[in-house]
Order: structure tokens, then sequence, then C-alpha cells
């Protein structure tokens, strides 16, 4: 009796696994076929996305901040009072924002603020750490953000090494004012992970980003592998500098001093 | 087997009813966290991991722990810890359970965790912390059940179990060295990046994981008929010693790296957590308790005649556990956000509601390794195995 | 042949029944479900593909867009006529598809199915304070 029974499971069992391996292999064999997808042809192209911030034109914490709510306004970044906050541009000081301390700086760059943003690195420690490429490196050098994907497990914020990254610890729409929204640009939701995303959106309908145009011409932003663009011709005639360079991130912001 | 989880004393229904009272009652906290967010916490933009991520660090050591018991026992044939065996990797499960429910309240977006496995990814190391906490867990699991039904049923162990073992403890060891790796390779967080941390937080786990173990195995041996092996407690003691004087030694060794090098990078977390930074002095107080508790353990574990008496031993340990507690549950997260990239400090300190969260995994916790437990003890009281001594006068019971 | 606890199966037995059943009470007498009608938008009479593959596909469809706009960096849709479209939830298909508590909520209710999509993508008729 029980061989009869154990036999009869095992012949179940192989059955049922013949008729999944029959319907996966049918579901393969149809072919896609018909629609397809591709790049927009007013889409800005490049191969390495970077951007040249003239910090004497934009030294002052009113004229970053104006940058500030060009880019928050764009994309709907929420302004949340206190430590919890988001910010995906924003003003510091020399110390805080370059790790060449000097006793002895001359006053202009004393008292000069910087825009502060994401680098968009070449070699960037923040899509290694995270465990589901939620955050990866497009082949333009962006370093772009998939909020369907992140798990919020803020991996990414404990690896970037200048502080560039927020975290939704609260719904942000609690903090934005609902009828000013930018329809046509997303809001996140709590427990992503956001940062600056250098205006993909933007950029695939030929618009430079929101800060960039924001900035009366202080900041540049072009293809630092196109040797004729704005951003070398400003990098060939001026001198400029990286955030924390000697930790080989190679930051894509360059600052002229 | 698990059908002796069910029946036990008034106290043993006391404390599960309690353990399951106190998980219920802090999981509307913890619902409250999944409506409105990582909110209730004290975690900020500069400080973004903090008492979940700190617990689930110590809770790995604690769970690469058992390879300690395991380690000599199989690979040295030690025989003198065969009773203690099933303690480590129950205790490795209990310890294994709780990681995973750390981990599970802390991330944002919970419902999504199974994209860590949808979408692997070889080169996080977060990816592969979950991979080999899964396949330790399973080890255990395997290995402990396994074993302790053989042993139940006077069958000898399957061979199997014993390839597994050996696996088991170079899997323990990878643990938590991928554990460390997620702080040591992160660039702009300095005083997580050297390579001597995955040293430290073995050696501080394989102190404080078994110190943990041997408290709770003293306490079944009150609450049950249990009874260790005198030599087999005696050599534990000795390993949780040198465990500990190597984990004060590599702490000693950052100590000398970073102030006789003086690079700020170095020093500044130090300097935070022990004197103050930037008129920021918060940590200071429990890191001092935690170097005088860390050299008074060794005082009082060092010599024989101190690490023998079995009276002063629970209070020894106690005292270790805090210090390594405050190192790893509290210094090493709060000291690795701060100073954060800007060289300020952002002060960090865990709200109430973070608290009963943390509480309601550690209940989870200790109802894991309660069951667990009391179902190994019984089975070695149905066998006769390491029990305790009865007196001459009493009769033989049926 | 003899019930053993035979009352308390029986009482089980019915106290299920009356359960499993409830539901079917509660709408004995009510008229049949009928489908929802939705508001079609106004100018436009063709969706990106036609009306049956975006019953059965439009969440398919959605989940390849994301994926190709966001990941691939691939923002034009060319459907299977050939006609060209922006991939993009907020700017083409709600373009036409005007008011979501009208269209998509409209058999997503009666289907007890809510998708998280809205968390982060804003309907076209605006958000409630």
């Amino acid at each position: 009796m029980n061989n009869t029974r154990r036999n009869f499971l095992k012949f179940m069992g192989l059955a049922a696994a013949g008729l999944c391996a029959a319907s996966a292999g049918s579901a393969l064999a149809v072919t896609a076929s018909g629609p397809s997808v591709k790049k927009g042809e007013q889409a800005l192209k490049a191969k390495h996305w970077a951007m040249v911030i003239d910090t004497k034109k934009v030294g002052t914490k009113e004229s970053i901040d104006a940058l500030a709510k060009a880019c928050h306004q764009a994309h709907n970044v929420p302004n949340i009072p206190g430590k919890q906050n988001i910010k995906w541009i924003w003003a510091a000081g020399y110390e805080e924002a370059f790790d060449q301390p000097n006793p002895y700086m001359d006053e202009g760059l004393e008292k000069r603020e910087f825009p502060l943003l994401c680098n968009h690195c070449s070699n960037p420690p923040c899509v290694r750490a995270c465990p589901t490429q939620a955050t990866f490196q497009r082949p333009d050098g962006i370093v772009a953000m998939d909020y369907h994907r992140c798990i919020g497990c803020r991996f990414c914020m404990a690896a970037c090494p200048f502080g560039a990254r927020s975290f939704n610890f609260m719904e942000p729409r609690l903090h934005l004012d609902l009828t000013s929204l930018n329809k046509e640009f997303p809001t996140r939701m709590r427990g992503v992970v956001e940062k600056c995303n250098f205006c993909v959106d933007r950029l695939a309908h030929g618009k430079q980003p929101a800060c960039v145009e924001a900035s009366n011409g202080a900041l540049a932003f072009g293809d630092l592998s196109d040797a004729n663009s704005e951003v070398r011709k400003l990098l060939r005639e001026h001198y400029t500098i990286r955030r924390k360079p000697s930790l080989g991130t190679e930051p894509s912001v360059y600052y002229i001093i | 087997m698990l059908e002796k989880a069910l029946k036990g004393s008034p106290k043993y229904y006391l404390w599960i009813g309690f353990l399951l009272l106190v998980i219920a009652g802090a999981s509307s906290i913890y619902i409250k966290q999944l409506m409105e967010g990582l909110t209730i916490t004290g975690m900020s933009r500069d400080v973004s991991w903090g008492f979940y991520i700190s617990q689930f660090t110590y809770l790995v050591g604690l769970a690469a722990s058992g390879v300690m018991i395991v380690l000599p026992y199989y690979f040295h044939g030690y025989k003198k810890f065969k009773d203690l065996v099933i303690f480590g990797e129950f205790m490795a499960i209990g310890a294994i359970v709780m990681c995973m429910g750390f981990i599970v309240v802390d991330i944002g977006q919970p419902q999504r965790m199974l994209n860590v496995m949808l979408f692997p990814t070889p080169h996080s190391m977060l990816f592969w912390d979950m991979t080999v906490l899964c396949g330790y867990l399973l080890l255990n699991v395997l290995v402990g059940w396994t074993c302790l039904e053989c042993d139940r049923q006077h069958l000898p162990h399957p061979k199997w179990t014993k390839v597994l073992a050996y696996v088991s403890v170079i899997w323990a060891f990878s643990i938590h060295t991928v554990t460390a790796f997620l702080y040591q390779g992160l660039p702009g967080r300095h005083y997580w990046l050297t390579a001597v941390l995955a040293a430290r937080f073995l050696a501080s786990a394989f102190c404080s994981g078994p110190a943990i173990l041997l408290l709770v195995i003293m306490l079944t041996q009150k609450l049950t008929t249990f009874k260790a092996e005198a030599e087999g407690v005696a050599t534990l003691a000795k390993i949780i010693t040198y465990a500990m004087c190597v984990n004060v030694f590599f702490f000693l060794c950052e100590v000398f790296t970073a102030f006789y090098s003086s690079i700020p990078g170095h020093m500044n977390s130090l300097t935070y957590l022990f004197s103050g930074f930037d008129g920021h002095a918060e940590l200071v107080p429990f890191m001092w308790t935690a170097a005088a508790f860390a050299i008074i353990s060794l005082a009082l574990l060092i010599p024989p005649k101190l690490r023998n008496n079995l009276t002063l031993l629970p209070w020894s340990l106690a005292i270790l556990i805090i210090a390594t507690w405050i190192d790893k549950g509290l210094a090493l997260l709060i000291g690795g956000f701060n100073p954060t990239p800007f060289e300020t400090i952002a002060p960090y300190w865990p709200t109430g509601k973070e608290l009963i969260v943390s509480l309601m995994i550690y209940a989870l916790g200790a109802l894991v390794v309660t069951v667990l437990f009391k179902v190994a003890t019984d089975v070695k009281q149905e066998i006769g195995a390491s029990q305790k001594p009865t007196a001459p006068c009493e009769s033989e019971a049926a | 042949m003899k019930l053993y606890n035979g009352g308390k199966i029986i009482t089980g037995l019915v106290i299920f029944l009356g359960v499993f059943l409830a539901p079917f009470a509660y709408n004995a007498g009510k008229a049949a479900y009928s489908q929802p009608k939705l508001k079609m938008p106004e100018t436009e009479k063709e969706c990106i593909e036609s009306k049956e593959y975006m019953r059965t596909n439009h969440m398919k469809l959605l989940n390849d867009w994301r994926d190709s706009a966001l990941r691939d960096g691939k923002r034009v849709y060319v459907n299977s006529k050939g006609k060209e479209f922006e991939i993009s939830l907020q700017n083409t298909c709600m373009k036409c598809h005007t008011n979501k508590a009208e269209f998509c909520d409209k058999c997503h209710n009666d289907a007890a199915v809510a998708p998280y999509c809205w968390d982060c993508h804003i309907q076209p008729e605006g958000l409630k304070k």
C-alpha cells in the first residue's frame, strides 16, 4: 500500500514539473516582435557628462539658494526642516566642501560659499555598494537612481564620501506644496534614497540641467570627452579642483577657485 | 522534537507569554514605523545608519561565536565540548534570526527586500552578507536539528553532518568578515577604513559571543536539569579571555596608528568618541566606561583563580559584554558617521520608538533561543545525558 | 457508523458555511455586477496599442517602459504601427487619460488592486492637500 502511494506521489510530482517546464518553454518560444524602444532625437548625448562651476560667479548663499530652488522645484524635492532633510544641491563653506584645510586663506575664499551636489563620479563607491543596482552608472557617466528598485537600505549613503545623498525618512509629500508641483516629474515616496540626477529627464528633451539654466553662466555643463566642449575649454583655461580627489572616486564636478 | 517546547513548567509558560506580549506590544510601534517611515528613529541625513544596524553588527558576532565551540570539537576532537555544541548552534540560530530582524526593520522599503535576491549584485557586500547569513542559518538548522534528533533516537550522527559542521566553521569566519567588509571598503568613512576592522570584528565576536552563550548556559543550568561539563566551561572561559586580549590589542593598534601618524582622518572619530570634537562630547562617558570595563574584565578573567571562580565568572562576563557592546553596538556606527564628510558633528541617539522596535527583535530572538534550548535540554534529559548528579539518598525514579 | 465528536463537527461546519456564504447572502437580490464606465479621452481615439492589448498588458508595458527609460536611457517607444511616443506615465499616458479617479481607479477599485505608482507619480488631476 505504501509503495503504491509513494509511486503515485512521485508520478504526480514529475507530471507537475513537466507541465511547468512545458508552459515555461511555450512562453519563452513567443518572440517579441513589433514594438521597439529607442533614444529620442532631441536628447542631448555625451560620453561623459561633467560640470564646471565658477565659484566666483556663484559664491554667495543667496545665489546658490537660487540654484537649489530651481533644482528642487523641477524635481519636487521636499523642504523638510531639521536633520532628516533632503537636498540635491546646497551651499557650504570652504572647510565643509574641500579637504585642503588652510589656516591662512585669502579673505574672499574664506567667506565664499560653494554649491555642493552629487559629483557623478567615474568610479562611484555608491554604485559598488548598492545591493540591487538601484543606483547604477549610465554609459554617459551619470550615476542614476531607480526609485522603483531601491529598498532603502542606505548603504549608498554610507558609501558616498561626499554626503551627497538624502533619504526619505518620511512621506515627502507632507513637506511639498501640493498645488505647485512640477506635474511632469514624479515625487518620491518614503523609504528610498535620492540625489541629484544631472537632470537626465531634461537632457532627454534637449534642455540643460535646471541649476545650469538658473546660474546665468556660472555653471557650465558638457561632454568631457569632447575636446571642443565648453567644459573642456574652461578646464584648459582655469585652475580647477575637485572634492576629495585622493579617494580616487574621480568626481565629474570641477570647481574654478 | 518541537513538541517539547509546548509543555513546560509554569515559569516557562510565564516567560514565553511575557515574550509574546513584548513582541505583540512592540509590533504596534513597528507598524507605526511602516506607515510613517523611519522618521520615528533618531537617524538623520548625516547619520543614516543607527541603532538597528549596530545591533545587527553585534549580533552577527554572537552568531559567529558558536564556532569557538564547534571548531575545537570537530577539528580537534575536544570531547569536553560535546554537550555544549548543540547550544552553540542553537544560539547561532537565534542570533541570525535577530540579525535578519534588525535588517528588516531598518530598510526603508521592506516589501522590496527580495530585490536583493531578484537582482543579484556580486560587487555589493550587502548581497554577500545576505547570502552568507542565509547559508549559515541553514547550516546551523540542518546540523543542529539532525544531530539532536539522532541523539534522541540513540543513533550515530550521519556522515554529512560532520561535513556540514566543517563547512559551518569556515562559514562562521566568513559571515563576520563579510559584515566587516560592508564597513571597511567605504572610502569616505575613516573610522572604518582599516584593514584590521575584520580582525577586530572577529576578535570582538569571539569574546562577546561565547560570553553571552556562557551566561545563557549558566542560566539554563539553574533552570533545568542540564549540567555542562565543568572542564568545557573552563576552556570556553579561557578562549573568551584570549579573544578579549586580542580584541583590546587590535583597538590599541588603531589608537597608535591614529595618534602617532596624527592624520586628522584617522584621529577625528576617536577624538570625538573619547574626548569630544567641535563642542560635542555625547559619547565620552560611554567610551571611557567601555575602556574601564574592558580592563576590569581582563583583570577578572586572566588570573585562573578568578576565572575559575564560578560565582565571579558571570559578573566578569557581564562586564565584558557591556564593554564590547558599547564598542560595537554604539561607538562603531556613531563614530563611523562622525565627523561627517563635511567635518561637522551630527549627534545621534536612538529614540524611544527605535528602542522599542529593537526590543521587539530582541524578544523574538529570546523566544527562538528559549524554544530551542528547551527542546535541547528536554532531549538531553530524556536520554540522560549531561544531567545534574542526583543526591545519593533520592530514590531511583522510573 | 458513528460520527465521533459529531456535535462539534456539525456546529463547526454550520459556522464555516455561514461565514463562507455570507458574501453571497449579502449580495442576494442586488443587481448583477456591471463593468465600470470609464471616462475615455476626448481628443485621441487610439491608444499606444489596441484596447485589448492594453487591457491585458498595460502593467507589463509600464514595467518595460520603466526599465527602458530609466535604466537604458531609451525614452521613445515605437508601437506596433510605427507611431512614436515618449515613454512617460505622467506625460504620455496621463496626457490623454486626464483623470486617474475616472479612468484608472474605476477598474482598479472594483478589482481591489492598488498599484503603488501613484505614491510617487503625480496624477493629472493633482493632489488634494
